[in-house]
């Protein structure tokens, strides 16, 4: 025990992995063999999550549970890892996440091996974002996710649906948005990828920690350029990466076609968790590494953050699919996270500036939570009825009461009903703004009214109305292992809207201590 | 006197391949069973080469040196260091696989694996070549089976055409560095071609500005640099599989070797006067070569374009006469060998079951070759610099050393990520994955367990690289401080 407890992060980062490589040892065609050991196996990294929560010590400044190794030595990159408050909650929402998508996939029967073994290197590449303490090595798990999750969109995606391209030719929907999502994905980080080469070239370390001291307070000039031009350049390179990942307006439109057409799981933990590591980079990069140019720019990045929570809103409105639905619910609600991170930007230290980053990390939390739900429960009700056509549906709370009440449980809790989780945020979010950024924050508001008003639409066109004749035993309750999938996401729901201290208190002392 | 390892090494394919000939053309067991067996031989000596190589002292190691004709200053001198150790074990990689991969070759395969040794011995010659004439001479040995290989067992509608060009360009680039190298014997008067000696000649400045182009670019032809690259998509697309994997996985690198070993270490100053515009020429190279790359609709000829934009990252690197450029383009070399021997190895077994290269007949592959498939993917990451891939262990500190020297050419050079991602995602989706088409139904079978040992070999290197780049980047690393030493710690 004493070397899992030396090398945690090493385990918990690796432990999918190795899964995956058992995985890959079992017989093809052994499907529920399969399906059951991911899901037991995944059990595993969220344990080691658990212990490493329950033995971090939220007082204690700077990362814990460093570790560091030879890896890129040439260079000056090393394999450095370590947690703090924030990554901490990120860590424990992925490796919970998992699972739930990995059982929540127990209807998949097309290569079920691959699949499995794809989502859990996802699970590594997202872990690994959250523990690097080494650029270089944040960069290479910050790609690395992106294979596995284009192969699940591209192989696994929905089969209908054709999109034309410019030029007449058609193409299958599940093609074009995992083309789109990884073109769209790359090319945002070819800009990251040439700010790091120059950060590592000027700064001769890739070390994060080192980085917090030279970097800000570098002051020649580079390149024949005044530092604060390349700095600025470069900040914006880092922002437009992790802009797109975010997704922020208007860098958003790879989401709502790669969220509709992934398979279910694909579509929890893409809205879940892999939002969230362009949230992070924003936490963990932009606001250390560019303190002045975040100030400076911090006004364009709220605007930007308010246009997401309203266009998103008013697009999430305005759709059909129900899918389609909720995938523009994402960009509304990660816009107040990004909102959260601008207000703190401007007014780095202040106390305004730490309630709104302690409500935007906890947003990153709570809509991971209701995200993955809400994919969750528009997948239980297609693999029913095989459509997602918001038109087709209505009048079915006769008909799944049970459904019907978790559905309208997980919206609420997406509107930001006081008393569940999404309320605690985003008041966090809006109260550390509005000081800040007063017209930005009232403009949000604004926002939130329509939220309220898709939510509700959602509801209502899929649950209320005359009962639909169309569904009547065509369609069945919500099983038994969905209750489990999802139960866990309730529970968590309305724990952090009734008590939210005991993650509130990790994230504020991280916050605290690390701004 | 130590053990001559790397005479072993070098002469193991030649004297296989002259024991090859003496046995009946009829008995092709026997044939294919001795060109492994020396092929593993020869793999097991540069896995041991490699490993043993002591970083911490660095320099030239195993040096071996006879005398061989005294009155002209030749001699016998071999010896690795840092930036040739990987490329003899990827020289010794490409030709186990190489030979797996022929396994199922039925015209006369005693003279084919005869040549292909002859052409092993002439690159693992110029690799451990420590004398300026033993490296021509061993060089001249790799193009010329070159010949004969891509004219008698090629594709039939180009081989002829594409042999011709493919020599006459090489023999016209190593008859220009010829002249440089001999240009350099007479200036010395050490009277010596040893290269040791030559390092400290001190030629005048004027005197490598004059001809550092010359040896540079009769090199480079081979290397594949722009406006000199025409060659290659040919060669690679009409020579068989076993020699495509040779000629893109290894020859090339030679070229890029060479202009390295003679041009740069030789000629530093030289090469610091002219590294500014031939880095755009690079440049080139590296955007235009992946942009006809994604243009192509015969998928030989897109990994044929996409080794000219890859290997333009080596001469890139090189460009920047810097640490991080040169430690890349080490490793690039290594690792875009054995991705592209994997990538044409993939390509023969796809073109000798459909019988046709063109991407839109293709399709479904993986149903039936599925170990290919994953194969083909992972190169296909590499390609793409992928992180946790060995591409991107070698791209990266390029693009560093390219930024310590032009920022502005690493952002414009960076345009061919994008552009090969999307070529290599096309094919993918089309080749691989989607519908069988219906003339391929129920024909296409999946490939033999020799195949699948070479494709496995070859991508557990590419991830062994990425994900532990300890295991090479030190050693490459100490061979970059030996040139950095020539160049006056620029």
């Amino acid at each position: 025990m004493e070397i899992v407890s030396n090398y945690l992060l090493t385990f918990i980062l690796f432990s999918p992995v190795v899964v995956a490589l058992i995985l890959m040892l079992l017989p093809r065609d052994q499907e529920n063999l399969i399906r059951w050991v991911a899901f037991i196996l995944s059990f595993i990294p969220l344990g080691l999550s658990i212990a490493l929560w329950l033995g971090f010590n939220s007082e204690q400044p700077g990362f814990q549970y460093q570790e560091q190794a030879i890896w890129y030595a040439p260079i000056n990159s090393s394999y450095h890892l370590g947690v703090d408050g924030i990554s901490l909650t990120m860590v424990l929402l992925t490796t919970l996440l998992t699972p739930l998508a990995i059982l929540a996939s127990f209807g998949i029967s097309d290569r079920v091996k691959a699949y499995m073994v794809l989502f859990l290197m996802l699970e590594t590449g997202m872990l690994g974002v959250f523990l690097s303490l080494d650029l270089l090595l944040f960069f290479v798990f910050w790609e690395i996710g992106l294979v596995p999750m284009y192969f699940l969109i591209n192989q696994w995606g929905s089969e209908k649906g054709e999109r034309e391209l410019w030029g007449g030719r058609k193409m299958s929907a599940r093609n074009y948005a995992s083309f789109k999502f990884m073109i769209y994905t790359m090319a945002g980080s070819l800009g990251l990828l040439l700010a790091i080469q120059m950060i590592g070239v000027v700064a001769g370390t890739f070390d994060l920690l080192k980085l917090y001291e030279v970097w800000p307070s570098l002051s020649q000039p580079l390149f024949g350029l005044p530092i604060s031009t390349v700095k600025a350049i470069a900040f914006w390179a880092f922002v437009i990466a992790f802009a797109i990942k975010v997704p922020v307006w208007p860098f958003h439109t790879w989401l709502p076609d790669a969220h509709t057409e992934a398979p279910t799981a694909g579509s929890m933990i893409l809205a879940g968790v892999l939002l969230k590591l362009g949230a992070y980079g924003f936490l963990r990069l932009v606001l250390p590494l560019y303190p002045e140019q975040s100030k400076m720019y911090a006004g364009a990045l709220g605007f930007l953050a308010v246009m997401a929570i309203i266009f998103g809103a008013l697009a999430s409105y305005g759709q059909s699919d129900f899918k389609r639905l909720v995938a523009y619910s994402s960009v509304n609600h990660m816009g107040f996270v990004v909102l959260g991170i601008a207000a703190a930007a401007f007014a780095t230290g202040t106390e305004d500036a730490n309630i709104a980053l302690n409500g935007a990390v906890l947003q990153m939390f709570n809509h991971g939570l209701s995200a993955a739900g809400m994919f969750f429960l528009v997948g239980v009700i297609y693999e029913r009825t095989h459509t997602r056509n918001l038109n087709d549906f209505g009048g079915l709370f006769p008909l799944v009461p049970v459904y019907g009440g978790i559905l309208i449980f997980t919206s609420m809790a997406s509107l930001g009903l006081p008393g569940l989780n999404g309320f605690i945020s985003e008041f966090l979010v809006v109260r550390g703004a509005w000081p800040i950024m007063s017209v930005y924050t009232a403009l949000a508001m604004i926002g939130l009214f329509f939220t309220g008003a898709y939510i509700l639409k959602g509801i209502k066109m899929v649950l209320h109305g005359p009962i639909n004749e169309k569904w009547v035993g065509h369609i069945s309750e919500i099983s038994a292992r969905e209750i489990v999938v999802i139960a866990p996401l309730l529970v968590l729901m309305l724990w952090i809207g009734i008590w939210p201290a005991w993650i509130l208190n990790v994230i504020n002392r991280a916050v605290m201590m690390f701004f | 006197m130590q053990f001559p390892i790397l005479s072993i090494i070098v002469f193991t394919p030649i004297i296989t391949g002259i024991l090859i000939l003496l046995i009946p053309a009829e008995r092709k067991t026997e044939v294919r069973v001795t060109a492994l067996a020396a092929a593993i031989f020869a793999l097991a000596l540069s896995i041991w080469v490699y490993f043993s190589y002591d970083i911490p002292a660095g320099g030239y190691q195993f040096i071996e040196k006879y005398s061989w004709l005294p009155q002209f200053g030749i001699s016998y001198h071999v010896g690795i260091d840092g930036m040739s150790a990987p490329l003899v074990l990827l020289t010794g990689v490409v030709m186990f696989t190489g030979v797996l991969i022929s396994w199922g070759l039925d015209d006369r395969p005693r003279e084919f694996f005869a040549f292909l040794f002859i052409l092993a011995t002439g690159v693992f010659g110029v690799f451990v070549a420590l004398d300026l004439f033993m490296l021509f001479f061993f060089y001249e040995i790799a193009v010329f089976p070159m010949y004969l290989l891509i004219a008698i067992w090629g594709w039939k509608e180009t081989r002829e055409y594409a042999a011709m060009k493919l020599t006459l360009y090489l023999f016209i680039g190593s008859v220009i560095a010829l002249v440089g190298a001999l240009a350099m014997y007479f200036t010395s008067g050490l009277g010596t071609f040893d290269m040791l000696e030559l390092e400290k000649a001190g030629f005048s400045t004027d005197f490598q500005i004059l001809w550092f182009p010359f040896v540079f670019f009769g090199f480079a032809v081979l290397g594949g640099i722009f406006p000199f690259h025409n060659w290659s998509p040919d060669g690679h697309v009409a020579a068989p599989t076993a020699v495509s994997m040779f000629h893109a996985g290894v020859l090339m690198k030679l070229g890029a070797f060479a202009a390295l070993r003679v041009g740069i270490m030789l000629l530093p100053e030289g090469a610091k006067f002219h590294m500014g515009w031939i880095i755009l020429l690079t440049l080139v190279n590296v955007v235009y070569g992946a942009y006809i790359a994604m243009v192509q609709t015969d998928f030989k000829y897109v990994i044929g374009f996409s080794s000219v934009s890859h290997m333009g990252l080596v001469a890139m690197g090189f460009a920047t006469l810097n640490a991080d450029g040169m430690l890349g383009a080490g490793v690039q070399m290594f690792s875009h060998g054995v991705m592209t021997a994997l990538f044409f190895a993939v390509v023969g077994m796809v073109y000798d079951r459909a019988h046709t290269r063109e991407i839109p007949r293709l399709g479904g592959f993986r149903k039936m070759m599925p170990l290919v498939t994953l194969a083909f993917i992972i190169g296909g990451l590499v390609s793409m610099g992928m992180p946790g891939l060995s591409g991107f262990i070698a791209e990266f500190p390029i693009f560093m050393g390219v930024w310590g020297t032009a920022p502005w050419i690493a952002i414009v050079a960076a345009i061919s990520i994008v552009i090969t991602a999307s070529y290599i995602i096309r094919i993918i989706g089309r080749v691989f994955f989607g519908q069988v088409p219906e003339e391929f139904e129920g024909h296409i079978t999946d490939v033999s367990v020799l195949d699948k040992v070479a494709l496995v070999l070859l991508s557990a290197i590419l991830i062994v690289v990425g994900i532990y780049p300890a295991i090479m980047t030190p050693l490459v690393e100490s061979g970059v401080n030996n040139i950095l030493r020539l160049l006056g710690g620029a």
